[in-house]
Order: structure tokens, then C-alpha cells, then sequence
């Protein structure tokens, strides 16, 4: 079986902040409903946020989305500082917390610069209504443990085993093992794949976009989140195409 | 110097002894007192394990608050111990003798409130004994990589190494109050306490090796508790304002500025409760004054560095950090009371004579300094938190809630509460240390007065 590393490319240039990643990944992966209090109490568990940034003065004003999620670091802040190994890296290149492990210290949390970590300050509540609908592949967090992104670990573990099953490898961009939040996202802004197959569509765009302007030939537009903190994420950021910006630029 | 009390044997056994053997009236209204805060502490603790953090003003940016706060800051209350016992032995500083216990004391139970914080602060307290290597059963040793092992393992090794300090100092005492305790379980009680304690040369002899013994091997950890809890921050690169490399010296120092405070408070309240006006003298305050002048100016000047280090690299985040710190409500007020109380109003007091012999203005301003580092230790931790990182989406703020003030409150009532259980079953001030300082005291002469030259052993 070949070498697997997931990654992801976000194409800030396609998000439209529409928040459909973010429903999806409630509903996947069995996220309590977050009302107006927990939001108010800034205790709001998402796994994927769409940030929102203001550009400019009224009247031309921009709204920035970016889509922020664990970036599942090669080499993750997160990891050392667990004192029980609840979150440990894997094989696959994923950042993995382990549910049963978590004593609650929140240094995890506290070292995670893009702040992708989510703690269980309640016991998670569902309405009666909704109760039917928790998934059974996820493990439903309690109250005082940390959670974040898994890249749809259950997914993944599903398509690939089946993929055994049947004496074949997983194929590129299969739906069925893709994360729900890039199943769900409209304008397809996100990417998901193996990193380590060179035929991958992610593993090609992300080779290309990551590419440093030499010569006359212009760059890509790939860059890691937060590069300079060395953490080396497994997730690309496409830079916005922004006219505007770029002749400011020039000229400024 | 002070003129030189010359008190008899006998007199020493009976001042030192009259809260053991005796019981003032105020206190069984004290230790009354104290456990009503106590189960009220415990009581919203209880509310917190039923209900999760969530009943904490903790939110997602400011995951730590008031409870890693005042870890850190009994911790560093703990410091004095090793600070006046070991180092002022070490150093054969004569005024220390009768300061010593007090200290220790302190030490034990405020290493054991600070040891509660973590399980007050942690998300399952059920489970903390993971970070122990104690559960083998799962295959798993926990990940030495992280502080939070560190802290643990250093904790304990000061505990058990002060505890043991307290006890072999203390077991000529308990002889002491052996010989005299009436009633039909005390002396049973005391006489197993105190190992089948003679006085002979032999038994002196081993005491002194030991007390020796423990305070040179409890002087590393003297530099490691404090460094590996401001680790705790350092190793945090997602955290502006705590990866700082000076953290581990700065901590130290701040440790002992609040610990050696903390004693001569504590030396004041023992003083008026137990009435030791004859063995706690304006001498020892004034020593302590002094004492506390250098490693008030020397935590000055780290944390001067701190800044200077932080401000050079001209980060944009760090510097919105201590734009925060510094200039905007209610930080800033918070800033500006820390830096009056710990260093601006008390070092100026201490430099005048009169103030460093007086025990209420010395516990005054020591009361300041200690309020003052406890705010500096929230300022380290809780504006870092409030504003990581350039992902200003999420910046956020913090406010207490009422579970997490009692709690707080709490883990001050058990170590005011320790301190007065301790000093009624065994005495306060070390007796026996007390009779060896009087044998080794000399009078000399300077003009036409005498007065009694008790800095330095005879070696």
C-alpha cells in the first residue's frame, strides 16, 4: 500500500463565506448546535470557521473569508506539549486526538497558533429532534476534553478499507472519502487528497502553486498559514486574485 | 542592632510552647472561619466538576486564567523555604534561626495549594494521575516532551524534600513537647512523632547532618521548580508574550521577591497571634528589609530586560501585546497597580530604617508586593492570551466568575488554615535552633556600648 500524507488546498480565491463547510461539519461530526449563547460566551465549537475580515473604508468596503481549520502541522505545537499523548501525530500525516486520552490541561489549545482547537466546556446537548441523526462513526466528545478537525478521519479510515476490500487503492477525489466540509463547499474552494502520490490533483496543484517566483516567470499562489512559526502544515492557502491589490502594489 | 534580651532556658521552652500546650480564644474562631471559606471553595468546586468548566469565565482564546495564575503564584510563594532555609543555612546567616520553620512551613502547604490549582484548572480531574508514569495498564507512558510533566515531577520532589526538611528539623521539638504534653493521647502521639528522641550526641549529631544534607540537595531544586513552571509559558510559540527565553530566570527571581514577602507576613501575623515579641525581633525584620531590597531591585531589573527583549524585536504582535498591556482598560489599571505594588511603593518604604523595624509597616508592604505578583503573574498570562496571534477573528477578553473566586479564595484559606494548625500542635519557632543560636552568639564591643554580634556561626 502506498505512503498516504492528507492534505488539503483552501482556494480563498472560490470562498464565498457561504458557511456551508461549517454546517457540514457539525452534522459529520457530531458537533453540539451552537445557539447564540455559546457564540456570546466565545465557547462556540467549530471544527472549520470561516474568518471574516473588513477590507478598506465605507463605500469600498470588502469582505475577506478565509476558512480556518486544523492545519495538521508536520510539526504541530500541539503535539509536545500534551502531557498524556492525547493528540500525537500519525502515519498518515494527520494530527490525531485521541478522545479518551484528553485530561482537559487546554495546553494543547493554548499552543495551536491558528487556534483550531475546541474545549468542551458543557456537556454537549442535542435537541430531541436531532438525536436520530448523530453520526455513528464519530465518538461524541464529553465535557472537559479538547476536539478538533480530524480531516474526516472516519471517512478515510471507510473508503480506504473498503478499498482493501476490494484489493484496490483509494481513488483520487473520491467523494466518499473526501471531508464533508469539501463535499459541501459550493464553489469547490476546497481540495482534499494524498500529498505523497505525485499523480494526485492536490499534490500536482499544490507542487505548482507553492512554486517561488523566478526569473520572469511569476510564482504561484500557494503559501502555508502562519509559515514563519515553522510549524509546516499539510493545508495550502491560494492567495485571493486581486486586481486592485496588485496595482496598488505597483504603484504604491 | 538591637539591644541583646537574654532569656532563660527555661523561659524559651515556656513562650514557645504556650500555643501548644495552651488554647488562646481567637483560635477556634479563626480555624472556624477558615473552613467555612474553605467548604465554600469546595462546595463551587463541586459545582464545577458537576456542571464542567463552562461555569468558569474561561472562553476559547483564554483557555488558562485565574487558576494557572494563582499556581504560579504559590509556587512562587513557595520559594521563600528553600530561599531562607537552605540558602540563609548554607550562608550561616545567624537571623534566620528563628524564621526557618515559618518558611518551610509555608512552603508544604502553599506547594499544596498550588498542586490543587491544577486540579481545579484541568477539563477531568479524575484522570490527572496520568501525567504520573502510574498507569501501566494502559501501555502508555505519558509524553515527557511536555512541561506539564515537568511541573508534576518537580512539584513532588519539592514537596517531599521540604516536608522531610520540616520533619527532621522539627523532631527535637517534638521531643520537647513530648516531655510536657499532658493527657492521655498527646504524649503517645508526640513521643511517636518524634522517633524515640534522646538528645544524645549521637542523635544531634545525625540531626545536623541530615538537616544539612537536605538543604544542599534541595537547592537545585531551588532553580528548577520555578524555571520548569515558566516553561509552562516559554515553550508556547503560538502565544505572543510568553516564548520569551529570560522567562526561567525572571520567574525565580519573581518567586523569591514574592516568597521572601510572603515570610516576613507571615513572620508579622506569627508574631502578634502566638505573642513571640521576644524572639521575633525589629532585628529579623530588619534583615528581611534589607534582604528583600536586593531581589525586589533584581526582579526589577529582569523584568526591565523582559521588556526590552520584547519590545526590540519590533513585532507588530508583540508589540499590540504590550500596546494592550500597557495602554488599554482594564488592563492598564491592572498594569499600573502592579507596578506600584510590587516594586514602586515597597522598595522606596524598605529603604527607611524606621520601616524595615516595624513589623506593621513591613507587613504592610509585603501584603502590597504579594498582591502586586500576583497580578503580574495574570498580566503574563492572561492579555497573551486574550490577543494570540494575528488571527485577530478571534480575539477575546477575560472575566472571572464567582465558582472560580471562591475557589481561588479557597486555596488562601487552606494554607492560612495549615499555617495555624501547624503552629498550635508544634512550635512555630524552632526551640532547639533558637538555644543553639544563643550558645554561639558573641557580645562585642563597639564604643561603649555592648551588643551582640550574631551574624556568623563559629565554624
Amino acid at each position: 500500500m502506498a505512503e498516504n500524507k492528507w492534505g488539503m488546498i483552501v482556494d480563498i480565491d472560490k470562498c464565498i463565506g457561504c458557511q456551508a463547510c461549517v454546517v457540514a461539519c457539525q452534522s459529520e461530526n457530531n458537533i453540539p448546535i451552537n445557539e447564540e449563547g455559546h457564540f456570546n460566551q466565545r465557547r462556540a465549537i467549530e471544527w472549520i470557521r470561516i474568518e471574516r475580515y473588513w477590507e478598506g473604508e465605507f463605500p469600498n468596503v470588502r469582505a475577506r473569508f478565509v476558512p480556518v481549520f486544523c492545519q495538521q502541522c508536520d510539526d504541530a505545537p500541539c503535539e509536545p506539549v500534551c502531557p498524556v499523548y492525547a493528540t500525537y501525530h500519525n502515519s498518515e500525516g494527520l494530527n490525531v486526538q485521541v478522545y479518551n486520552r484528553c485530561i482537559g490541561t487546554r495546553f494543547c489549545a493554548n499552543n495551536c497558533p491558528y487556534q483550531a482547537r475546541f474545549f468542551n466546556f458543557w456537556e454537549p446537548e442535542w435537541p430531541e429532534s436531532l438525536k436520530n441523526q448523530l453520526n455513528p462513526d464519530v465518538t461524541v466528545r464529553s465535557r472537559g476534553i479538547m476536539e478538533k478537525c480530524t480531516f474526516c478521519i472516519q471517512r478515510i479510515r471507510r473508503s480506504t478499507r473498503e478499498a482493501a476490500k476490494d484489493g484496490q487503492e483509494v481513488e483520487d477525489g473520491d467523494r466518499g472519502m473526501s471531508p464533508a466540509c469539501v463535499n459541501a463547499c459550493p464553489t469547490h474552494a476546497l481540495t482534499f487528497g494524498n500529498l505523497d502520490d505525485s499523480d494526485s490533483a492536490i499534490s500536482k496543484q499544490s507542487k505548482e502553486e507553492l512554486k517561488q517566483p523566478a526569473g520572469s516567470r511569476p510564482g504561484g499562489r500557494g503559501y502555508h498559514m502562519l509559515e514563519h512559526l515553522g510549524t509546516h502544515p499539510n493545508v495550502v492557502y491560494l492567495k485571493k486574485v486581486d486586481k486592485t491589490a496588485e496595482e496598488h502594489e505597483v504603484h504604491g | 542592632m538591637q539591644e541583646h534580651v537574654q532569656l532563660s532556658q527555661k523561659k524559651i521552652n515556656d513562650d514557645l510552647l504556650a500555643g501548644v500546650l495552651g488554647m488562646p480564644k481567637w483560635w477556634l474562631g479563626a480555624v472556624g472561619f477558615l473552613l467555612l471559606v474553605i467548604a465554600t471553595g469546595i462546595g463551587a468546586y463541586g459545582y464545577e466538576i458537576n456542571k464542567g468548566l463552562g461555569v468558569t469565565g474561561l472562553n476559547r482564546p483564554v483557555l488558562w486564567g485565574f487558576y494557572i495564575t494563582n499556581f504560579v503564584f504559590w509556587i512562587g510563594i513557595s520559594h521563600a523555604g528553600i530561599m531562607i532555609s537552605a540558602i540563609l543555612r548554607l550562608t550561616q546567616a545567624e537571623w534566620r534561626r528563628p524564621v526557618t520553620r515559618v518558611a518551610e512551613v509555608m512552603t508544604i502547604f502553599s506547594l499544596m495549594a498550588a498542586l490543587s490549582n491544577i486540579m481545579f484548572h484541568v477539563g477531568r480531574p479524575w484522570r490527572l494521575f496520568w501525567v504520573y508514569p502510574y498507569d501501566f495498564s494502559r501501555g502508555l507512558f505519558m509524553n515527557i516532551r511536555s512541561p506539564f510533566v515537568w511541573d508534576p515531577s518537580a512539584v513532588m520532589t519539592y514537596l517531599i524534600g521540604s516536608t522531610l526538611f520540616v520533619y527532621v528539623a522539627l523532631i527535637p521539638d517534638i521531643a520537647v513537647v513530648r516531655d510536657r504534653a499532658t493527657g492521655k493521647f498527646a504524649p503517645k502521639i508526640y513521643g511517636m512523632l518524634c522517633l524515640g528522641w534522646r538528645g544524645t550526641p549521637r542523635q544531634w549529631k545525625l540531626q545536623a547532618i541530615a538537616g544539612i544534607l537536605l538543604s544542599a540537595l534541595v537547592l537545585p531544586v531551588f532553580v528548577s521548580v520555578h524555571s520548569i513552571v515558566s516553561w509552562d509559558f516559554a515553550v508556547a510559540i503560538g502565544v505572543e508574550g510568553w516564548h520569551s527565553t529570560i522567562f526561567a530566570p525572571y520567574f525565580i527571581i519573581g518567586a523569591i521577591h514574592s516568597g521572601v514577602s510572603a515570610v516576613a507576613m507571615i513572620m508579622a501575623l506569627a508574631m502578634w497571634m502566638w505573642k513571640l515579641d521576644n524572639y521575633l525581633r525589629p532585628d529579623h525584620f530588619d534583615a528581611i528589609g534589607r534582604l528583600l531590597i536586593v531581589v525586589a531591585t533584581t526582579w526589577f531589573f529582569f523584568f526591565f530586560v523582559e521588556w526590552i527583549f520584547a519590545l526590540y524585536t519590533l513585532e507588530s504582535p508583540e508589540l499590540a501585546l504590550r500596546e494592550l498591556q500597557v495602554f488599554q482598560a482594564p488592563y492598564m489599571w491592572l498594569f499600573l497597580a502592579f507596578l506600584l505594588t510590587s516594586f514602586f511603593i515597597p522598595v522606596p518604604m524598605w529603604l527607611f530604617k524606621s520601616v524595615r523595624r516595624s513589623p506593621g509597616l513591613m507587613f504592610l508592604s509585603t501584603i502590597l508586593v504579594n498582591i502586586g505578583m500576583w497580578l503580574e503573574r495574570f498580566l503574563i498570562i492572561i492579555p497573551g492570551l486574550a490577543r494570540r496571534q494575528p488571527l485577530q477573528f478571534d480575539w477575546g477578553s477575560y472575566h472571572p466568575s464567582i465558582v472560580e473566586i471562591l475557589v481561588v479564595a479557597e486555596t488562601f484559606a487552606f494554607v492560612a488554615l495549615g499555617m495555624l494548625l501547624f503552629s498550635k500542635f508544634f512550635p512555630i519557632i524552632p526551640i532547639f535552633d533558637m538555644k543553639e543560636g544563643m550558645q554561639v552568639r558573641e557580645e562585642i564591643k563597639i564604643g561603649r556600648r555592648i551588643v551582640p554580634a550574631s551574624i556568623r556561626e563559629t565554624p
